[in-house]
């Protein structure tokens, strides 16, 4: 049978951020596919040749709009370890809370863009408008709505009055009711359904040996979440993996859902079990030696690699995204779908090309 | 977070990479460096029960490496990426972009063949 070549990207209405993949295919069914990348590589791990080690921390906070508090975090925590540093037991339980908070609103946008690509424009619609919640959230208890700048080697940048733990109690509540509502569409949808169920299946053991992680890993069955290594306070909050096992778009999907009514759980007990005190304290010295941290993103583990010979600047940082670890699994999925089927199932990993081109 | 960071040599590398994965042990990265001493490290890292191994190997400047693509196909990403950034090869890379991954084909220095913070 001829083949053709179709290329998806790097410009595409369900991609907001530029990857191509050159796809083949038989009929219009997928046979093979090659990603192209470096479309809006920045070089960042670099930077740490020009900026100190405590300018990386705003650095590594624009490797990507979406979790940038995040990766502020897990860098700012691989530092402590490095520098041997005790942050107050408060400046923890608030990076939960915050980290927390990211991770819905990104699952959020994720779920609108996933609504947007299956043409459910009215549900994108009301995703978004719920993640505005947390947005205002953010603006009011840091000064930003996404880039939060609120880590710091040390500790956090701000604390939370009584007034505003009320008030994000009150937030998160009202938010799980308009969820709920939003999320039984998720699932109950004939369209949504037609469209997920069975396909771009990732088998468990596929997901394990192509190195997949987060969502992607967990909706094949795999119950590994790197939350459960106990960063920040997680080690003294009840967590367990969300683990869905049909390894489709629709376990994906359904992970995201759970995901999100987990967070706000977690942000309940981490506001309850807020201890009280300082929220940072100060550092002295230079960093010298080498760590690795890791941290959980909502698209997955982000993996931080610190190297630094005792003056101001790091001699290396390393960071390896989840999305780069999940483009391997990606490319092992696609072969064998039709063509009306790639955009959800591209979009099933919720890629993130600025995390990809750090 | 307790980490085992083991040396090998290139001779070892695909055997040990073998043996971690009939252990279990999921692929996670690699992460090269630039060595004062003309040369390259990569550490290669995998994790089975939220524990990490480290596979730590010293390269001289102009010795290829064998790919770990062949027994962790995901490597071949990471290794693309490293041939671009940092001008190593690995031999026997299951898709080889040819220096092309993030690079026009006009690029003839690796960003990171040079030292950091030197001329940028």
């Amino acid at each position: 049978m001829p083949q053709s070549i179709i290329p998806f990207g790097p410009q595409h209405p369900v991609l907001p951020e530029p990857i191509h993949l050159k796809l083949t295919f038989e009929d219009e069914v997928v046979t093979e596919v090659q990603p192209a990348l470096g479309f809006v590589h920045r070089g960042l791990e670099k930077m740490v040749g020009i900026r100190d080690f405590q300018q990386i921390q705003q650095v590594v906070e624009r490797v990507c709009g979406i979790c940038s508090m995040i990766h502020g975090m897990c860098y700012a925590q691989g530092m402590e370890k490095l520098m041997g540093v005790e942050v107050p037991p408060r400046s923890r339980f608030l990076r939960v809370v915050w980290s927390e908070l990211h991770r819905i609103q990104s699952h959020l946008l994720w779920l609108g863009l996933f609504a947007d690509s299956l043409g459910f424009e009215s549900l994108f619609m009301e995703c978004w408008k719920i993640r505005e919640k947390i947005l205002e959230v953010n603006q009011a208890t840091t000064g930003n709505r996404v880039i939060i700048s609120v880590n710091v080697i040390g500790g956090v940048r701000r604390d939370l009055s009584p007034g505003q733990i009320d008030w994000i109690l009150r937030t998160i509540q009202e938010l799980e009711q308009e969820f709920k509502a939003v999320q039984s569409v998720f699932l109950e949808d004939y369209t949504i359904r037609k469209r997920t169920i069975g396909k771009g299946i990732l088998t468990r053991e596929q997901a394990y040996s192509l190195g997949a992680v987060g969502p992607t890993l967990r909706g094949s069955g795999v119950a590994l979440d790197a939350r459960k290594l106990g960063y920040a306070a997680f080690n003294e909050l009840d967590l367990e993996p969300v683990v869905e096992s049909d390894g489709d778009c629709f376990a994906r999907l359904k992970v995201r859902l759970r995901e999100v009514l987990q967070s706000v759980d977690l942000i309940r007990q981490a506001l309850s079990r807020l201890p009280s005190g300082e929220v940072q304290v100060k550092v002295k010295g230079f960093p010298s030696g080498e760590v690795f941290f890791r941290v959980e993103q909502p698209r997955g583990e982000l993996f931080y690699y610190i190297k630094a010979g005792g003056g101001k600047h790091l001699d290396r940082l390393r960071i390896r995204t989840p999305t780069f670890a999940n483009l391997p699994a990606l490319l092992t999925i696609l072969p064998g779908m039709w063509l009306s089927d790639v955009p959800a199932v591209v979009l099933s990993i919720d890629p993130c090309i600025s995390c990809t081109e750090r | 977070m307790s980490d085992e960071m083991i040396p090998s040599a290139i001779e070892q590398l695909i055997p040990e990479t073998i043996r971690l994965k009939n252990e279990g042990y999921r692929f996670v990265t690699l992460t090269c460096s630039v060595l004062p001493e003309e040369g390259w490290q990569i550490i290669y890292t995998f994790d089975r029960d939220y524990e990490m191994v480290h596979l730590s190997l010293n390269i001289p400047r102009g010795q290829e490496v064998p790919s770990l693509s062949p027994v962790y196909w995901a490597a071949f990403l990471v290794e693309n990426e490293i041939q671009d950034l940092f001008g190593l090869r690995f031999q026997a890379l299951t898709i080889d972009y040819q220096r092309t991954l993030y690079l026009e084909d006009q690029t003839q220095e690796p960003p990171f063949g040079r030292q950091p913070g030197k001329g940028d």
